[in-house]
């Protein structure tokens, strides 16, 4: 009879146990007290503690602002350091409230995956680093070489598909963490690295004996739309994480920056005046406290100051604003209107 | 007070089998609740199910296979191409790992006691190190060796670099005689030959020198377990030491050592998917990257739970019938 009472209770158990579904993401998360973000393990410039031990980067700044937005605190955060592999059954089974961990935005995962994506906080693109020493110009030039490609990602399709296309062969060396793939790329076993630029880029600053050594390519072979994410079927939620980074982008559209948001609670504009709620009824609308917005840029900074702080010039990184720069300097940042 | 008639519920053997019968449907039950709780979730949140994606265009390179294979073929053939290779690596494995283990486990016993302290120091440092450790040391190893325009190039048509083992091969695709297909550098790489990559020689090496340790053990187990007299009779017939060992320790020590050694065949296969770590296109890393393409963690997992089952089962009863093979007849 024990084995019968011990087979109820799991059964009990297991159907107690079922998460919550759409539409009560925001209350839960408010009931919480924190967000719990996923990120990367590691990734410098977009998710890694830093020498204090504290997250930083691009994706965290999406995490920040969230919190900043729901309980007027940046720090109300916990991580979840998760591999790419991990990420989306991660997002699914409800571990995570949100998934800002330089994720690209398809087809597949918008729809068949279950999620939804909020809007990109980083334009990039696949690419390839080479040693100077191999005297390669170009993606064209790679015709039979090894390629050293990271696992669980869009990367390996894109490759093949790029090498389909030019009518070119080529050997992936596929291998799942990034130490070891780093390292046998270094020592020489692959004639080239591919990931998404900007991660070669933090490759190189972070892990290269000597950088000088090593060039990317000026040849980017796919989108890469790097975008967070969250479960589909909670529209609240949804807005909520993506009218953040909208505000991020929309203040330094205005020109506004946490260090003159205080300031800027006095101006005469009323996109202004609506966005840092001085004139009340954005915060109403989302299900968050007026404040919201003004909370972001205070403690996180407009969408400028974040990706100069993170991969930027103030960065190792020294990227450029390119595609991530505003629609007005002929980037892809567009904010829209909050009112 | 009359005793109860004794009906059919108040029999011991009835109420065994009621049990029993209570048990197994309660396991399937359960079985089945979770298996539909799974899929009314996954329906909820819109995630696709189903074996569908099977049929669909992979889309993605494997670095080695045993049959032709292009990113154009299906996810069906992209994950056979990385079962053969687990099929492929386990099974040298197998086979080298019982040679090594053998020659170790009778070397520990040697009565020449340098090779005795070797063997043991062998068994203790190999088997005491994690498995994982191992494999970074042998990848680290491989990709250490220079480059492949710097090849070392022992023999004519022999190239070792850190893109592996490059050897002539024979190409019987030019009529009735084999040509022999000198491999040569173009480009970035050597065209032509057989190769053998880094990830597989890492990875084969490692299987084999960790199993080898404990294989060692068993061998050593079986071996002190045939009972003295049998080598002192053998002696006394005039048999030299490597018969006595041939003809007589080993075949009765065999009885002892093939069920444990089951055991460890069965750990080759089911080690081999650390693969993952240092890049050999194994199973489960086409099948990892064919889940994160397509999203469908439940299915890619069963998949390969199912044909890990089936693998290690056959193993198992293709070694229960050599063990009823080797097995002492009573008469």
């Amino acid at each position: 009879m024990r084995i019968a009472r011990t087979l109820a209770t799991a059964i009990v158990g297991s159907v107690l146990a079922l998460p919550a579904l759409a539409g009560a993401t925001l209350d839960a998360v408010k009931a919480r007290g924190f967000v719990q973000c996923g990120v990367n393990l590691g990734l410098y410039g977009f998710s890694a503690p830093d020498d204090k031990g504290n997250w930083a980067g691009l994706d965290v700044d999406v995490c920040r602002a969230v919190a900043a937005a729901l309980f007027g605190d940046a720090n109300k955060v916990k991580y979840t350091p998760l591999s790419a592999q991990q990420r989306l059954p991660a997002l699914q089974a409800g571990e995570v409230d949100l998934l800002a961990r330089n994720t690209t935005w398809t087809l597949t995962r918008d729809t068949a995956n279950g999620l939804d994506f909020t809007t990109p906080n980083y334009f990039d693109g696949q690419g390839f680093m080479v040693s100077r020493k191999l005297g390669v110009k170009s993606g064209k030039d790679l015709d039979g070489a090894t390629i050293c490609v990271l696992p669980g990602t869009t990367t390996e399709q894109n490759l093949a598909d790029y090498f389909r296309a030019n009518k070119m062969s080529f050997k992936p060396v596929v291998i799942e963490k990034n130490e070891e793939l780093n390292s046998a790329f270094f020592s020489g076993r692959c004639d080239a690295l591919s990931s998404d630029a900007s991660q070669l880029a933090g490759i190189r600053a972070g892990q290269a004996a000597n950088p000088d050594e090593w060039v990317i390519l000026p040849d980017l072979i796919s989108k890469e739309p790097l975008t967070p994410a969250v479960r589909q079927g909670d529209p609240q939620w949804t807005d909520v994480v993506r009218w953040s980074q909208y505000a991020m982008i929309y203040a330094e559209e205005k020109g506004v920056t946490s260090r003159t948001v205080s300031s800027s609670l006095k101006s005469p504009d009323p996109d202004l005046q609506r966005l840092l709620g001085v004139t009340a009824g954005n915060g109403k609308a989302l299900g968050l406290d007026e404040r919201w917005a003004f909370n972001i840029i205070m403690q996180v900074g407009n969408y400028g100051e974040s990706f100069e702080r993170n991969v930027g010039k103030e960065s190792r990184l020294k990227l450029d604003r390119g595609l991530n720069a505003l629609y007005t300097n002929g980037g892809l940042m567009y904010a829209m209107p909050p009112r | 007070m009359a005793a109860a008639p004794a009906g059919f519920w108040s029999s011991t053997r009835f109420r065994g089998v009621l049990y029993q019968v209570m048990v197994v449907a309660a396991v399937v039950a359960l079985g089945g609740w979770l298996v539909h709780n799974t899929l009314v979730n996954l329906e909820i949140r819109g995630i696709a199910t189903g074996f569908g994606f099977l049929a669909r265009e992979a889309g993605f390179g494997i670095s080695e296979s045993w049959i032709s294979y292009s990113p154009a073929d299906s996810y069906a053939r992209a994950l056979v191409v990385g079962l053969l290779n687990t099929m492929v690596v386990s099974a040298i494995g197998i086979v080298l790992a019982t040679v090594l283990g053998t020659v170790v486990g009778v070397a520990r016993l040697s009565g020449n006691w340098l090779v005795g302290k070797l063997a043991t120091l062998y068994v203790e440092a190999l088997r005491n190190v994690p498995l994982l450790l191992q494999l970074f040391v042998w990848y680290g190893v491989l990709t250490a060796l220079p480059g492949a325009r710097q090849a070392l190039h022992p023999l004519p048509g022999i190239f070792l670099s850190n893109r592996g083992l490059v050897i002539p091969s024979l190409d019987w695709s030019q009529g009735w005689l084999p040509a022999m297909e000198i491999p040569r550098l173009v480009g970035f790489n050597f065209i032509g030959g057989l190769t053998l990559s880094p990830e597989f020689a890492a990875l084969l090496a490692g299987l084999t020198i960790y199993t080898a340790a404990f294989i060692a053990e068993i061998v050593r187990a079986g071996i002190l377990a045939v009972p003295k007299g049998q080598t002192e009779a053998a002696l006394s017939l005039g048999l030299s030491r490597g018969q006595i060992l041939r003809l007589v320790v080993l075949p009765q020590a065999l009885r002892v050592i093939i069920p444990p050694l089951t055991s460890q065949y069965l750990n080759i296969a089911k080690n081999s998917p650390l693969a993952i770590a240092i890049g050999y296109p194994d199973l489960v890393a086409v099948s990892n990257t064919a889940i994160n393409q397509t999203g469908q963690a439940v299915e890619g997992v069963a998949l390969v739970m199912a044909v890990f089952l089936g693998l290690s089962l056959t193993l198992s009863a293709l070694m229960n019938w050599y063990n009823k093979r080797v097995a002492l007849v009573t008469r």
